[in-house]
C-alpha cells in the first residue's frame, strides 16, 4: 500500500514543478485538478481496511478539488479571456528551479524531524512541505489573480497531504468543513476576479495597489 | 534454448514493425490512412537491391560506419532481457558495455557524417553529440537506480529487479525512472519532441541530417539499425513499466510482443499531440530526464 502511495506522491511532486514551469493558465488549472484527483485517492490507500470516513473524505475531495473547483475556474477564465501569465515576479524557469530546490530540502529536512515511526517510510511529510512551498511560490510571484488562486489551491493541497497523517484520527466533520471553506473561498474569488476584470480590464493585481486620482 | 532463439528472432525481425505501428498511429490521429504497417520492410528490401553512390572525398569510415553501428546495437540488444526471460549474453558489469555500445554506434554515425565533409552533416553530428552529453547521464542514473535496487551489476538481474517484488519498497523511484527513460527513448531515437523523423530539409533535424549522403544498402542498414535501437530501448523501458510475469512461456512472449506494440502506440500518440520543441529548449527536456532519474536515485538512497 505504501509503495503505491509513494508513487502517487512522487507524481504530485512532479505536477508541482510542472505547474511552476508553465505559462499557460489552462495547463496550470488542469495540473492542479489532476493533483486534486490524486490527493482524493490517497485516503483510500492509507487505511488498511476501508472505513466510511475515508471513503467519504476521498469522494468529497475528488468531487471538489478534482471536478467542481477546476470547472469554476475554467469558466472564470473563459469570462475574462486571458490565456497566459505574462510577467511573473520570478521567471518560470527560476521558479521551477526554486521548487526543485525546495523539494530536495524538504526531503532532507523530513529525515531530521522527530516523526512517529509509522510516518517515516511514506513520503507524506516531505511531499506536504514541498507542495506547500510550491503553492507559496505560485501565490507570491504571479501577477494575475487567477494564477494566485491556483497557488492558494496548491498550498491547500500541501496542507491536505499533511492531514493524511491524521486520517484515522481526524473527524470527518473537520475535513469536510475545510473543504467547504475552500469551496466558498474559490467561489468568492471567482466572483471577485470578474469584478476586477470589469473595473480594470486586466487581472494584474499590481494595479490594485496603485492609487487613483 | 528456445527462449534464446525467440529472443534473437524477435530482435532481428520485429524492429521495423514498431516504426510501422508508430506511423500508423500518427496517421490515425491525423485522419489519414497512412502507409502500411509493414512499410519499412518494403523499404529495406527496395534499398537492398539498389546500387550505392559513394562520394570521392570519403574514406573507409563512411562505408564501415553503418555496419559497425548496426552490429553494436545488435550486441547491445543481446544483453537486454525481453520480458521475464534471461538474455543470451550476461556477465558482471555488462551494463557498462551496454551503455558504451550505444555510445560506439553514435560515435561511428557522427564520424561518418563528419567524413563526408558536408557542413550540413557536421552540424547534425554536433547536435547529436551535444544532446548525447545530456542523455547519457540520465541513462546511467537509471541504471544506477536499478543496480542499487537489485544489488547486482548484471543487466539481466538489474532489469528484472522491478519484477522480483523488491518494487514494493521502491515504486516511487521506479515511477521517476520510467518517466526519465521514456524521455530518453524519445531523444535517443530522434522522435518528435526532440527531432522530427519526417523532415529532410529543415534546419532543426538531428538524426536524418547525418545520413543524407548514405544511399542504397548502406541507408537500409542505417534505417534498420535505428529501428533496432528503438526496439532495444523500448525493451529496457518495458521492464520498469510492466513488471509482470504469467508463468507460462508462450503467454509471456505474446505479452511481451503486445507490450512492445503498445509502447510504439504510446510514442505515436506523443508524436501526434506534441509539437517539436525549439532546438534551444531540447536540453531542458533532457535535463528533466536527468533530474527524474537522479531524483529516483536519491529517493532510493534516502
Amino acid at each position: 500500500m505504501h509503495s503505491l502511495l509513494n508513487a502517487l506522491l512522487v507524481v504530485v511532486l512532479a505536477l508541482n514543478l510542472f505547474a511552476l514551469g508553465t505559462s499557460r493558465i489552462i495547463t496550470v488549472i488542469k495540473v492542479v485538478s489532476l493533483q486534486g484527483l490524486l490527493l482524493g485517492v490517497m485516503p483510500l490507500l492509507i487505511e488498511e481496511h476501508l472505513a466510511l470516513a475515508a471513503v467519504s473524505a476521498s469522494a468529497a475531495a475528488i468531487l471538489l478539488k478534482g471536478l467542481v473547483i477546476p470547472t469554476m475556474l475554467l469558466r472564470a477564465m473563459r469570462d475574462v479571456q486571458i490565456k497566459r501569465e505574462m510577467e511573473p515576479l520570478i521567471g518560470f524557469l527560476p521558479s521551477m528551479l526554486l521548487g526543485a530546490l525546495a523539494t530536495g530540502f524538504a526531503l532532507l529536512f523530513a529525515t531530521a524531524l522527530p516523526l512517529a515511526s509509522e510516518h517515516t517510510t511514506p513520503l507524506l511529510v516531505p511531499a506536504a512541505l514541498a507542495t506547500i512551498f510550491a503553492g507559496f511560490i505560485l501565490l507570491t510571484t504571479r501577477a494575475k489573480a487567477i494564477t494566485q488562486i491556483m497557488g492558494y489551491l496548491v498550498l491547500e493541497n500541501g496542507i491536505y497531504i499533511f492531514g493524511m497523517l491524521l486520517v484515522g484520527a481526524m473527524p470527518l466533520v473537520v475535513e469536510l468543513g475545510a473543504l467547504l471553506d475552500l469551496f466558498v473561498a474559490i467561489f468568492v474569488i471567482c466572483i471577485m476576479v470578474n469584478h476586477i476584470n470589469q473595473t480594470f480590464s486586466s487581472l494584474d493585481t499590481r494595479r490594485l495597489a496603485a492609487l487613483k486620482e | 534454448m528456445t527462449n534464446i532463439f525467440i529472443h534473437i528472432a524477435l530482435l532481428l525481425i520485429m524492429p521495423p514493425l514498431l516504426l510501422g505501428v508508430i506511423n500508423k498511429t500518427k496517421a490515425l490521429f491525423a485522419g489519414r490512412r497512412g502507409p502500411p504497417v509493414l512499410q519499412l520492410y518494403y523499404d529495406l528490401i527496395k534499398l537492398a537491391r539498389k546500387g550505392v553512390v559513394i562520394s570521392q572525398v570519403t574514406t573507409w569510415v563512411f562505408t564501415a560506419a553503418p555496419v559497425i553501428t548496426l552490429t553494436a546495437i545488435m550486441l547491445a540488444g543481446l544483453m537486454v532481457p525481453m520480458g521475464p526471460f534471461q538474455s543470451p549474453v550476461a556477465f558482471t558489469g555488462d551494463l557498462i558495455l551496454f551503455a558504451y555500445l550505444l555510445a560506439l554506434s553514435r560515435f561511428f554515425t557522427t564520424t561518418a557524417a563528419l567524413d563526408t565533409g558536408s557542413a550540413f552533416e557536421g552540424m547534425g553530428a554536433a547536435r547529436e553529440v551535444t544532446f548525447a552529453c545530456l542523455s547519457e547521464p540520465a541513462l546511467f542514473f537509471a541504471l544506477l537506480v536499478l543496480a542499487k535496487m537489485s544489488g547486482s551489476l548484471v543487466l539481466t538481474n538489474m532489469l528484472h529487479a522491478p519484477l522480483a517484488a523488491g518494487s514494493q519498497a521502491s515504486a516511487a523511484s521506479l515511477v521517476l525512472v520510467a518517466g526519465g527513460l521514456f524521455i530518453l527513448l524519445l531523444a535517443e531515437n530522434s522522435r518528435i519532441p526532440v527531432d522530427d523523423p519526417n523532415t529532410h530539409l529543415e534546419l532543426t533535424m538531428i538524426h536524418e541530417v547525418m545520413v543524407l549522403d548514405h544511399s542504397g544498402p548502406l541507408l537500409g542498414i542505417i534505417l534498420y539499425g535505428a529501428a533496432v535501437k528503438l526496439f532495444v530501448l523500448s525493451a529496457v523501458l518495458l521492464h520498469i513499466v510492466f513488471p509482470f510475469q504469467s508463468g507460462s512461456a508462450l503467454l509471456d512472449w505474446s505479452l511481451f510482443v503486445l507490450e512492445m506494440l503498445l509502447t510504439a502506440v504510446a510514442v505515436g500518440v506523443v508524436e501526434s499531440v506534441m509539437a517539436r520543441l525549439q532546438m534551444r529548449n531540447v536540453q531542458h527536456l533532457l535535463i528533466a530526464a536527468i533530474l527524474l532519474c537522479g531524483f529516483g536515485f536519491v529517493l532510493l538512497m534516502r
